[in-house]
């Protein structure tokens, strides 16, 4: 660990202490939960932050004057201060937009900045290994304004092919990549495609969706304009996530949805939009949500993002190389083969056992994956696959989890023979 | 492991292993109807050759868990050569195997006996209906069969 980080008071077992829900068991196993890469397990800590919330403090935010209004509000503003420190905004919580979830803030992206900023023929480069929040939208796009949208090819590797990076950034004026991908668990240089687009006059958006919960994120040192996650990936409850853009570039993009809340002023002839991040958040936000993320920040914060990434890498590297010995390769990792710049995610394809089927079997072992195309089907397409079954870390798996999964695929393979 | 083994049914693995009616016909003549289950990537193409009321052939293509594989392969074995009006009895009567978990839920609704004989092999698939998430992976290549048969009108 770097000096500086020293943080040592990590456990795992404490965080699985700490998680409710896995004390449960279901089909007379313990729960193995391994589908942190589609949504986590919330320590109490995010729950009862929810529960104070409606027990002791529930008002709308940014409105009434009353005791329990001004403490929603606080609660509601404290989380965005705490997520600015722990993406370590440049500027702060003024450039913390709440959305819905990472589709949500891409879709902003493209229909306010994207949508006002982006000529015909202009080009959007995303990669081959993007979620379809980090596609759709920008085919919707180019549907209505005539944009292009370009794929960075991924190689045989599981990685970014940026050999024709100089051809590909032709015509572009936005690259949209994701920090880490959710199918394959590489994670991609970030710090590097920043410094390639802006050489070219472009900006970039990154999908931190899969990456937050599970490293240091650092927004000054990656230089990027665009940052988007959801709380549900890193500890917090579902319906809240993030959009991150610079304050000048936040002040000039024209607004989204339209409502209460987000207006300075409304008349009968117009409207005038509020400045800084509530101009982006029409309506009565998700303030319990708020209050998850902010108390999911603060565990999180209390585990230290270097330990968690630390730990996660020792699972990654032990999972790899027992999936690699055992099945006589009847079980194949579809990903980076080893743990450099590579999260703990993890997709299997099992010869001859559809990924719906090992699914299947694993949950009689009360083990948790998710099988599917995990909504990255140009991915899929590109290695010839339409479906993998995904095992995926967390601050609170352990070793064990790992064994449970062996012993369940095992008998997924002999099953099906 | 008892649910396991009545949601994969011998025969079920059988059909999965060795799928019956794979492959193409030219079409046309034949009707040829695509089926996508979205949420899983599961992908089927069914070809149809129907004369004079009569489902003559019936071949099929595409791929998916051992679910959606063994019910496409049962489906074609139980409808191949009967007369139109016959094939869509057997589509509704399994239609009504795979909804039985929905009406059993509701109190109300008196549940129509399911005649399983005549089903024959496609009883097999009765256990799906306890993992309400492959109720979707056992009727797409029947709604996709479905789907060809309102081609004829």
């Amino acid at each position: 660990m770097a000096p500086g980080h020293a943080v040592t008071s990590f456990d795992p077992r404490r965080v699985r202490a700490d998680t409710p829900l896995l004390k449960r068991s279901v089909h007379g196993r313990t729960i193995t939960y391994l589908d942190t890469a589609a949504s986590s397990l919330q320590p109490r800590a995010v729950i009862e932050a929810m529960s104070r919330y409606y027990e002791l403090r529930h008002a709308n935010v940014h409105r009434g004057v009353y005791q329990t209004a001004n403490e929603a509000t606080s609660v509601y503003e404290g989380a965005r201060e705490s997520v600015a420190r722990f993406i370590n905004a440049p500027s702060g919580a003024g450039e913390i937009v709440f959305t819905k979830n990472a589709t949500e803030s891409f879709n902003l992206l493209a229909k306010s900045w994207a949508s006002a900023n982006l000529k015909p023929g202009d080009v959007v480069l995303v990669s081959e290994m993007e979620h379809h929040a980090n596609i759709v939208p920008w085919f919707q796009l180019r549907d209505v304004s005539g944009i292009e949208v370009r794929f960075i090819p991924v190689g045989d590797d599981y990685r970014l092919d940026l050999t024709n990076i100089d051809e590909l950034m032709k015509g572009v004026k936005l690259v949209s990549v994701t920090a880490m991908s959710n199918v394959l668990g590489t994670v991609n240089p970030i710090k590097e495609l920043a410094k390639t687009a802006h050489s070219y006059g472009a900006l970039i958006a990154v999908d931190g969706a899969q990456l937050v919960a599970h490293a240091v994120t650092d927004l000054v040192d990656l230089d990027v304009d665009f940052f988007v996650f959801s709380a549900h990936k890193m500890l917090g409850p579902t319906g809240i996530g993030v959009f991150w853009t610079r304050s000048a570039i936040l002040h000039d993009m024209p607004p989204f949805l339209g409502g209460g809340g987000m207006i300075a002023d409304v008349r009968t002839d117009g409207y005038t939009p509020a400045t800084g991040p509530s101009r982006f958040e029409a309506g009565t936000p998700p303030i319990a949500e708020a209050a998850g993320l902010g108390a999911a920040v603060l565990y999180l914060e209390g585990l230290g993002m270097d330990a968690i990434a630390e730990h996660e890498r020792r699972l990654t590297a032990d999972a790899l190389t027992r999936l690699g010995l055992e099945f006589d390769g009847r079980v194949r990792v579809i990903g980076p083969n080893d743990t450099l710049s590579r999260g703990g995610v993890i997709s299997l394809d099992v010869d001859g056992v559809h990924a719906h089927d090992v699914a299947q079997v694993l949950d009689q072992f009360g083990v948790c994956v998710r099988p599917g195309h995990h909504c990255a089907k140009p991915l899929m397409r590109r290695f010839n696959l339409t479906a993998t079954a995904r095992a995926s870390f967390g601050p609170y798996s352990l070793v064990r989890d790992t064994d449970v999964l062996l012993e369940a695929l095992g008998h997924a393979v002999t099953m099906f023979g | 492991m008892s649910n396991l083994e009545d949601l994969y049914r011998e025969v079920i693995l059988d059909h999965y292993r060795s799928p019956r009616n794979r492959g193409e016909l030219p079409s046309p003549p034949a009707i040829r109807v695509e089926g996508f289950n979205p949420l899983c990537g599961d992908e089927i193409t069914v070809y149809l050759d129907v004369r004079d009321g009569v489902l003559v052939d019936i071949k099929l293509t595409g791929h998916g868990c051992s679910i959606s594989q063994s019910s496409s392969s049962l489906m074609s074995a139980a409808v191949k050569g009967k007369p139109i009006e016959k094939v869509r009895e057997i589509i509704a009567t399994f239609k009504q195997l795979m909804t039985v978990h929905e009406t059993s839920l509701d109190e109300k609704a008196e549940p129509q006996p399911i005649d399983l004989r005549a089903l024959g092999e496609l009883a097999a698939l009765q256990g799906v209906v306890k993992f309400p998430v492959r109720i979707k992976c056992a009727t797409l290549a029947w709604n996709t069969l479905s789907q060809g048969l309102d081609e004829l009108n």
